[in-house]
């Protein structure tokens, strides 16, 4: 026996209400977090992935609010990302209820935000957030793919596996590995991504963007992914977790 | 009536999530780092995480090491998770440093040797014959860790045929390590139990039925 396979379904969270839209089928309120959180829970999920895209600061503390009522409800580990940018942003999502915090933008504006975070929380709680694209047209970088932020629409130029590493070496206790060529596509993970980056770190990897059918998953843990974080195919109910799980299960990885 | 459990706070831990699993499974939760209020509870829990050193000097500045050595010489029952259970060792070594832990058994807790490390997710625990800490658990039954650092090798060797043997129930990631240790009114999980759910809620009331 050995470690399972992660599968996390991810929402996405504006001013406390699930966006992009969420198809259940028995939910009484699909945009209520807290109720898909409980679903996911009830489904199996092996974490879950809350991703504020809150605009307004002033609306921040419905964040908090729906961290503390999932906490409340649910005994899986909740990893909240998204509009982090001090090490008192982990202090009050950890107080909270979350037991993990993405960290994205701003560790690529101020990579010491990741030891500082690392140095008072420990490295465990933090999940460095990469959005990634392969290089087109610009001035290549070493490994052919280079970080992006503000959601993959700017370039910054930074190789993507050696800002990994680095993040890696600072205290990011895990890499959650965006593709943004692949995210939408629905045409399978960036297994090139995921081998780059299994060679540099040896950090858990979570594998993120292009999940569109249950044959997409064991790939990416063949190439190197620890656990497989998907959305739209969840919350459209395309297939479950579970499906997701007998797979790779039939692919001989282990799951829960 | 409820059995009164204390989660110890001394700044470190996921405090909320232990406060509503013990809930969850029946018991009176007060979260608290006042020494009192814990020596005098049915049952002690002590969360951690993060760094040995700082917890062990969180948890000596809130006098958790005393309280945890009062308790057990009463034979009252405390619970360690995490790091939790990690500071009940000898000591701790992490980049070289040593530090010194309650030292409720021999041991030190040291990085582990795996491909990939943090351990973090679900994984499954050789549990002994006879543990009252798992019992009715399904043998394949996965519960939750994160950590890089663990006991190695289980040290106390029972010191009379009267004393009765530790059960110690081990994992393996890289290498194998202790997972739980039953000994006595002194029991400790290395994976989250308040995060493993119903799986962990299970080991909480088993632990709630001995209060």
């Amino acid at each position: 026996m050995s470690l399972a396979i992660r599968v996390i379904p991810c929402l996405d969270v504006d001013a406390g209400r699930v966006v992009k839209g969420v198809n259940f089928t028995g939910l009484r309120d699909a945009g209520d977090p807290v109720e898909l959180a409980r679903t996911y829970d009830a489904e199996r999920a092996d974490e879950l992935t809350f991703l504020d895209v809150t605009a307004s600061s002033g609306d921040r503390d419905t964040t908090y609010d729906v961290v503390r009522r999932t906490a409340e409800q649910v005994f899986i580990p909740l990893t909240v990302g998204g509009g982090v940018r001090t090490p008192d942003d982990v202090d009050r999502l950890l107080r909270a209820g979350a037991d993990k915090v993405g960290v994205n933008t701003a560790a690529v504006a101020r990579p010491e935000l990741i030891s500082d975070i690392a140095e008072r929380f420990g490295r465990q709680v933090l999940v460095l957030s990469a959005d990634v694209r392969r290089v087109v047209g610009g001035p290549p970088t070493p490994s052919g793919f280079e970080v992006t932020t503000h959601g993959g629409r700017r370039g910054t130029g930074i190789d993507a596996v050696e800002w990994v590493t680095r993040a890696a070496e600072l205290g990011a206790g895990e890499i959650l590995l965006n593709s943004m060529d692949a995210d939408g596509t629905k045409a399978g993970f960036d297994l090139d991504l995921i081998r780059a980056a299994r060679a540099a770190v040896d950090v858990p990897l979570i594998a993120s963007g292009g999940a569109g059918e249950v044959g997409h998953f064991a790939p990416a843990i063949n190439a190197g992914a620890d656990a497989v974080l998907a959305a739209s195919v969840f919350h459209f109910g395309e297939f479950g977790i579970s499906d997701v799980k007998s797979e790779l299960r039939a692919q001989g990885h282990p799951v829960r | 009536m409820r059995p009164r459990v204390v989660v110890f706070d001394y700044g470190s831990g996921n405090l909320r999530s232990a406060q509503r699993a013990m809930e969850r499974v029946g018991a009176d939760v007060t979260v608290t780092g006042d020494p009192k209020t814990a020596v005098a509870a049915d049952g002690l829990l002590v969360p951690g995480v993060g760094a040995f050193e700082a917890c062990m000097k969180g948890l000596r500045a809130a006098q958790g090491d005393r309280v945890i050595g009062k308790r057990l010489a009463g034979g009252r029952p405390v619970l360690g998770i995490c790091v939790g259970m990690q500071v009940l060792f000898g000591r701790g070594v992490e980049h070289g440093v040593s530090t010194e832990g309650c030292a409720e058994w021999p041991g030190t807790v040291e990085r582990l040797h795996a491909p990939v490390v943090p351990h973090m997710g679900w994984n499954t625990v050789a549990v002994p014959e006879g543990s009252a800490l798992f019992s009715g658990a399904d043998p394949d039954e996965r519960y939750y860790f994160v950590h890089s650092y663990a006991v190695r090798r289980w040290e106390l060797e029972p010191t009379s045929a009267h004393m009765a043997a530790p059960l110690v129930s081990w994992t393996t990631h890289g290498e194998p390590f202790v997972a739980a240790v039953e000994n006595g009114p002194l029991w400790a999980t290395q994976f989250h139990p308040e995060k493993s759910g119903d799986a962990g809620a299970r080991l909480l009331a088993n632990w709630t039925a001995t209060l």
